[in-house]
């Protein structure tokens, strides 16, 4: 299906500051890690920052939001804490999730972030259900489920997906395309030629793709997927291609290890989508280049913020291994 | 005010009055709204609430389980139904990986995953391997899970109601062969708490801990004991997580035998808890070793001539009971007094499942 003509325009400026942000916070990660302080598995979004700055941006802040393993940028992107979330990596009180859950399991239901998890598309039916509830309720809200390429191989992804469309929930599938699971490539996962997309649109959802790293594609094209969503029409998915630059699970590079090319990564890399929009909003004199300084100043303060945050919170007391159990009762 | 109700009346009652006082109930499974109501366990609801609350759904149990654990994240109370326990097994990243886990990983501050799940068990006319899986002890090995196994129409409403209104996921196990059995039951909101055994006779020579449908086969050995002199406490456990050790325990001192009667098979079972359990706990108290009576470490077969012994029961758990006591006793009573082929709870049971 082609994409509507724009009816939004991208509020570009925000665009730009929040995909500064999201790759600011990422590389300060893979910085900080070897000092062995984070101590929990991370999955960087660095290269991919152009389709959580523009899903975040798209949806409404009462909007819902679930995600899996890959998650931190999502997490910030609709409104999620940044000094709690770095806590959380880093294993503390403070932490969004108490200690309990690592990078991989995020929540903020003050901001609609409803939780993110480590098993490939187990939020996908979860997020499905939200839309489930939010029908039945007659709200005009929409629940984003953010995956990856891999999660659509999934049996929950059919089963999920079918029954969005069989009862027109107000669902957004938000699938990033990185043409990798950890080191699978796509042609031993999917068949030559498939468009995931295309796929879904067989299944009966309306399907729309484009280039993640094209931040107002993305944002048009989520904001498009948002209106007929929210007119009645039933779920959308959304697939965008992108590019992780950084190993699957950890702060390296990882391109001489055999399972893609450094010339690959490169050819991704010289079209870097955080450095791109910058260049053209400054072609564009959309922003000048004081701006872009003084935005780029402000969001290293916030993360360094954060780290600090983190870095001076206290650790759970071990005894609270021990609670949160269950509802009710002593919670054990 | 109670009433006489079948089991699967009881839990039709239970859904309809938990639907009535909070309206973000629902109510779905593959056939809740076919005209068989999943054995009449969902009668009348679809009539009552409508189909927006009372809804079939497409064959797809890992996936719906999502679904409703999605929707108890934004103030639901699902209740999925399976005709039986061994569909399930297709959903258990959701429930193992999700449900389970979703408070604790998140450090207490999420929604409550309000969802329970009622797996039907099945026994006899040729279940076979995949139709008649006992797995409770599975569940039961989750932190985060609780696993409720009511025995009589009664517990069928009380706990089915308790889980309803609990803010925790719970597996609500029932079983085939008690859907017709009658009792009394009583009237309006009444709820059997979870985590709290029943003791359902009262002895001194053994405890016999039961659950589900042996609990009954337990009931039935008692005539027989009793005529040889023997006396048991017959605890029902009605939860198997969390499990009432307090009870179960007092007893086990109070009597020092322990029969402990699994409707599964015995390499870790929750009967296996048991014994391990009362072995380190009350060990300086017992008097025999403790004993399990459960299923073969088998599949299930579906010919009837290969099951006419495979299932424990009345009996067996008599024979055994007084094999601990150092007797032998006639059980032919038991034997003699059952009047339908061995693979049907009854003579109303003619299939086809």
């Amino acid at each position: 299906m082609t994409i509507r003509a724009a009816g939004h325009e991208p509020p570009r400026v925000a665009l730009l500051r929040s995909m500064l942000r999201l790759r600011c916070f990422e590389e300060a990660i893979a910085e900080r890690y070897p000092e062995q302080k984070m101590r929990c598995p991370v999955h960087l979004s660095v290269g991919q920052e152009a389709v959580s700055a523009a899903v975040g941006l798209a949806l409404e802040p009462g909007d819902l939001a679930v995600s899996g393993h890959r998650a931190h940028t999502h997490y910030l992107a609709k409104g999620g804490s940044m000094p709690r979330l770095l806590a959380e990596i880093y294993g503390k009180r403070t932490g969004c999730s108490r200690g309990k859950g690592g990078s991989m399991h995020l929540i903020d239901e003050t901001v609609g972030f409803k939780g993110s998890t480590a098993i490939v598309a187990g939020t996908i039916p979860v997020g499905t259900g939200l839309g489930l509830s939010l029908s039945l309720r007659n709200t005009k809200q929409v629940a984003c489920v953010f995956f990856g390429d891999a999660a659509v191989e999934e049996g929950v992804f059919f089963e999920a997906v079918n029954f969005a469309a069989v009862r027109r929930l107000p669902v957004l599938y938000v699938c990033e395309n990185n043409f990798y699971s950890v080191y699978s490539p796509l042609r031993v996962r999917q068949p030559e030629g498939r468009q995931i997309h295309e796929m879904v649109s067989g299944l009966g959802v309306r399907a729309m793709h484009g280039d993640g790293n094209d931040p107002e594609l993305v944002y048009r094209t989520t904001v498009d997927a948002l209106d007929s969503i929210r007119s009645g029409s039933g779920p959308a998915f959304v697939e965008f291609t992108t590019y992780r630059y950084r190993e699957h699970c950890g702060p390296n590079f990882d391109n001489d290890i055999g399972y893609r090319t450094e010339a690959e990564f490169l050819r991704w890399r010289a079209a870097d989508p955080v450095e791109a929009y910058e260049r053209r909003l400054l072609d564009l004199g959309t922003v000048t280049s004081e701006a872009v300084r003084d935005m780029r100043a402000e969001i290293a303060a916030e993360v360094a913020d954060a780290f600090a945050f983190a870095e001076h919170s206290a650790f759970p007391d071990a005894a609270e291994a021990y609670c949160d159990l269950y509802a009710g009762e002593d919670g054990t | 005010m109670s009433r006489v109700r079948t089991y699967a009346e009881a839990i039709a009652e239970a859904t309809a009055i938990a639907m009535e006082i909070d309206e973000r109930v629902l109510c779905f499974g593959l056939g809740v709204d076919d005209p068989k109501r999943v054995f009449g366990t969902t009668a009348g609801l679809l009539e009552r609430f409508g189909p927006a609350r009372v809804f079939d759904m497409p064959t797809s149990e890992a996936g719906m389980t999502g679904v409703a654990i999605g929707a108890s994240l934004d103030g639901a109370r699902c209740l999925m139904t399976h005709q039986r326990l061994d569909f399930f097994l297709l959903a258990l990243d959701q429930i193992v990986n999700n449900a389970a886990k979703w408070r604790y990983m998140f450090g207490g501050q999420s929604t409550p995953v309000r969802l329970v799940v009622r797996l039907i068990l099945g026994r006899g006319w040729g279940q076979g391997p995949t139709h008649s899986q006992n797995l409770q002890s599975w569940f039961a090995h989750i932190p985060g899970l609780k696993v409720v196994m009511p025995a009589s129409p009664a517990d069928a409403k009380g706990l089915l109601l308790s889980a309803l209104f609990d803010d925790n996921p719970v597996l609500y196990l029932e079983h085939r062969w008690l859907h017709q059995m009658q009792g009394d039951v009583p009237e309006g909101d009444y709820r059997v708490p979870i985590g709290k055994a029943n003791r359902v006779a009262d002895g001194d020579d053994l405890t016999i801990v039961t659950m589900s449908s042996m609990t009954l086969e337990a009931l039935h050995a008692l005539p027989c004991l009793r005529k040889a002199g023997l006396s048991a406490d017959v605890i029902d456990l009605r939860t198997v997580r969390p499990l009432d050790w307090e009870t179960v325990l007092g007893s086990i001192r109070k009597t020092g035998r322990l029969l402990a009667v699994d409707t599964a098979s015995p390499t870790c079972s929750v009967a296996a808890e048991i014994v391990a359990t009362a072995a380190s706990e009350c060990f300086d108290r017992l008097k025999a070793p403790p004993r399990r009576l459960a299923m073969p470490d088998f599949p299930v077969p579906t010919s009837p001539a290969l099951t006419a012994n495979f299932y424990p029961r009345a009996e067996h758990i008599a024979a055994a009971a007084a094999s601990m006591l150092g007797r032998t006793i006639d059980v032919e009573d038991i034997v003699a007094s059952r009047t339908s082929p061995h693979d049907v709870p009854g003579e109303w049971f003619k299939g086809p499942f």
